[in-house]
């Protein structure tokens, strides 16, 4: 069979990048990114990048830290707002920034993944999202059309892999990353443990080994908490 | 006396019916959980993938895998599921939540909603305020009644780019109550907060809305 569990991130990543390349990265907020492949890409140099993400990062962890190094020209995301630096590049125009509703890029990047160029949602009809898009109207409302999302690399992180490239997600960690690993070129997917082929009961499988290329065991594993809620302890 | 923030949340959670799947948005919204009556059974959903939330955790049981759509950390119920965000918004936009809470900038007579961007200053996106407020069956909005400088967010039309056109059917603010039997109608005063007079709520709201006959 073809070996889909490679080494490390170095390995994994290697002839895949170039600079101007579009990549799609799992994650909302800083819960489920693939922080392993992210370092990587960032330690690789490569520039000039579009992302397709939900978020970017805060300004030290996570996308953030490709923005910080200069590494990124364009995002598509829904939501923005926990990111000093990229709010600096963006007011100064040094960076492009594509809003697209949250539901709205769930389905642009699950469309592109499922061959699917384009569809209609009421979500953003007759709003700034509209600007520049067919409208049509479906039942009495009005709709916008939207088109897939495809990138030439999707890094995705999940907490269990087998060696066919199998996935389970945990919790909400699973968030955007089943998408995202269906839209790119190559998919490369880090998890915190890699199990035998056999391991995971099929009917438990999140994400079938057909949309990942390549696997790795996820080195870096921080997953930090961006609000940390507590209930009050009554004594 | 206008009501106050807890007071307003209050009166959001007298909205929820017993079996509801909710959607709350972030800041005031939230409260809501607090208030919902004994006796009613409701299911909070966060569209980063979460159906059934719990409280905060205690602090030795904080889970980073385990976040609503704010990215607080909170806890499982037994009824709890987890699934993709593109599941999460096929029941958002697929219209099976009953009913989604939501801050806003302002809201206009005919039912439009602003509560996303202020042009000219750094805009953090919509998030996923554009879909639920499209798909959500119930749209219940919280506001103070007047901006800080005392301009009115109650407007004939909104001043700012829109989240959703004629998307609000409960309006309630720290001076009033609105509502509208239907997406084609004008918004109907409820109630006025307690001390607040009808001269003073009109005086301080641009928006027309209906003062039933019968209001007291």
């Amino acid at each position: 069979m073809a070996n889909k569990l490679y080494d490390d991130g170095p390995t994994a990543l290697a002839g895949l990048l170039f600079d101007g390349m579009t990549i799609a990265s799992g994650g909302f907020g800083l819960c489920g990114i693939p922080e392993t492949l992210i370092d990587e890409i960032n330690r690789s140099g490569v520039r000039e990048l579009t992302l397709i993400s939900n978020n970017a990062g805060v300004d030290d962890f996570g996308l953030g830290i490709l923005l910080k190094a200069r590494q990124v020209r364009k995002m598509i995301s829904s939501y923005v707002g926990e990111n000093k630096e990229f709010e600096r590049q963006f007011l100064s125009g040094e960076l492009e920034l594509e809003f697209t509703p949250q539901g709205t890029l769930a389905e642009r990047i699950r469309a592109g993944g499922a061959g699917i160029p384009a569809f209609y949602t009421a979500t953003g009809a007759r709003t700034m999202v509209a600007e520049g898009k067919e409208e049509r109207m479906f039942d009495g409302r009005p709709h916008i059309m939207e088109t897939g999302l495809r990138a030439d690399l999707a890094i995705v992180k999940a907490w269990k892999g087998d060696t066919h490239g199998n996935l389970v997600f945990r919790k909400s960690a699973r968030n955007f990353n089943p998408m995202v690993a269906t839209c790119g070129k190559v998919t490369v997917a880090e998890v915190e443990e890699i199990v035998p082929v056999g391991s995971f009961d099929p009917d438990q499988i999140h994400t079938p080994g057909i949309f990942v290329d390549r696997l790795i065991l996820a080195t870096h594993n921080e997953k930090r908490i961006e609000k940390r809620t507590v209930r009050e302890e009554t004594a | 006396m206008p009501w106050t923030r807890e007071e307003l949340a209050a009166r959001a959670a007298a909205e929820l019916k017993d079996g509801y799947y909710v959607n709350l948005g972030i800041g005031i919204p939230t409260l809501v959980a607090n208030y919902i009556a004994p006796g009613v059974d409701v299911t909070l959903q966060s569209e980063n993938g979460m159906l059934g939330l719990g409280p905060f955790p205690a602090a030795d049981a904080v889970d980073a895998d385990i976040i609503n759509a704010g990215k607080q950390t909170i806890t499982e119920l037994d009824r709890t599921s987890y699934f993709s965000s593109s599941d999460s918004f096929a029941m958002i936009r697929g219209g099976h939540i009953n009913l989604s809470v939501l801050g806003a900038m302002e809201v206009a007579e005919n039912g439009d909603l602003a509560n996303w961007m202020v042009p000219g200053r750094m805009v953090k996106g919509p998030g996923g305020a554009m879909d639920l407020v499209s798909g959500v069956r119930r749209i219940i909005v919280l506001m103070d009644h007047c901006a800080k400088d005392g301009s009115p967010k109650f407007r004939k039309a909104c001043t700012l780019p829109l989240t959703g056109a004629d998307v609000v059917d409960v309006l309630i603010t720290d001076l009033a109550q609105f509502e509208r039997p239907d997406r084609e109608s004008p918004f109907h005063l409820v109630e006025l907060a307690p001390g607040v007079t009808l001269e003073h709520l009109k005086s301080v709201t641009e928006a027309h809305f209906i003062v039933p006959e019968n209001f007291k």
